[in-house]
């Protein structure tokens, strides 16, 4: 079978493009390994347009209703191993099978960083952890380090305060990039600032321990049973064969969300386009479906 | 064929909250064991599983860490 269009993700972008695609009624699947991407992990959102606080779950479910209300088919729990061309078209290869599609978007969104250093993979959801809101009350009590000094680091070590028994911030950096007020709050919370200081080992038993870190006066050992990593994200292009992508992985779109192989688009924070935010890849994704619906008329 | 589901996790954990929707949105009952509230369930969780992360799911004594639809797919029988 061959699809008019394949959409990669179901996050805000991907969920936007294929509302577009079934109203300029496009032969439309969407793939994905979960509904909602990152926006469904965030806790509090308060700058979507018409909603002045709604929990990230509640803004996916909100997507999924929305979507749902089109019957496109969406494959949910479905990774996308392959985009790659094929004639005319796209050849789509999953962990499950194959798809064929006139064009792709590609709104695979972001996956958070990681420290590389020793001990981060081996004591992952064992003391290390990615995600402070989901995993912040296991640690009620007990000794954590967040690294990271930007905005989500420091949003880590506030929710932390209020139920650790003591927040250590570390980051590599001479100057924190956390808003002031954020670090400001933090210090009066009683969270220790360590800059500039590099993380050189995780080290635990069954569990974590303890974190290694390089300061300017040399090696210190903090004893901590928690680690949160909040040093940003990648995007996920890695299974686009083609396409041109900046150093940090994201894809290159001009306005039309077109990347350089025709039939080729992207939306979304998988992008280069300035600002990732909720609804910033809502718009991304609906320009994305437009572009796509265009591209298709042309080829018919 | 009935499956029997826990659910350990957190009341503020957002992919707890995805793996209540999915296991809803498909006619799936379950325990939830609120294990920030629930220092036993937390105690259980822990040394079942191994792990300081949620969610947390046991379907039929097999345990899954995290919400992974593909995998909550297979382990039901859903496909």
């Amino acid at each position: 079978m061959m699809w008019d269009l394949l959409i990669v993700g179901a996050g805000p972008a991907g969920i936007t493009a294929a509302i577009y695609a079934a109203r300029k009624r496009l032969h439309t699947v969407v793939v994905s390994r979960d509904i909602g991407g990152q926006a469904a992990a965030s806790w509090d959102v308060e700058n979507y347009t018409g909603y002045q606080m709604i929990t990230g779950p509640e803004l996916a479910a909100k997507f999924k209703e929305h979507l749902e209300k089109f019957g496109l088919p969406v494959h949910e729990g479905e990774t996308v191993m392959r985009v790659a061309t094929d004639g005319s078209g796209f050849l789509v290869q999953t962990e499950r099978g194959e798809y064929r599609a006139r064009t792709v978007i590609v709104a695979s969104g972001r996956t958070p960083r990681r420290l590389g250093v020793p001990g981060e993979e081996e004591f992952r959801n064992r003391g290390v952890t990615w995600c402070a809101t989901c995993d912040g009350p296991l640690f009620a009590g007990q000794r954590v380090a967040v690294v990271g000094g930007g905005n989500a680091g420091f949003d880590a070590a506030l929710q932390l305060l209020k139920i650790a028994s003591s927040v250590t911030v570390i980051d590599v950096a001479e100057r924190l990039r956390a808003d002031p007020v954020m670090v400001e709050k933090a210090r009066a919370g009683g969270a220790e600032l360590l800059f500039p200081a590099t993380v050189k080992r995780i080290i635990g038993d069954q569990f974590v321990t303890g974190i290694e870190v390089v300061t300017a006066d040399g090696l210190r050992t903090l004893p901590v049973e928690g680690v949160f990593v909040e040093i940003g994200s990648t995007a996920v292009s890695d299974f686009v064969e083609k396409a041109a992508r900046n150093a940090a992985g994201e894809l290159l779109v001009n306005p039309r969300c077109e990347t350089d192989v025709p039939g080729l688009f992207a939306a979304g924070d998988v992008t280069d386009v300035f600002s990732k935010q909720i609804v910033v890849a809502c718009g991304e994704g609906a320009k994305a479906a437009i572009a796509a619906a265009e591209y298709v008329g042309r080829l018919s | 064929m009935a499956h029997s589901v826990i659910v350990y996790g957190t009341a503020s954990c957002p992919y707890c909250i995805r793996l209540k929707q999915f296991l809803a949105a498909k006619n799936v009952p379950y325990t939830l064991k609120e294990v920030d509230r629930d220092r036993t369930a937390f105690a259980e969780m822990k040394a079942r599983s191994g792990q300081l992360s949620v969610p947390v799911v046991d379907i039929d004594g097999t345990l899954l860490v995290g919400f992974d639809p593909a995998a909550l797919t297979r382990a039901l029988g859903l496909e």
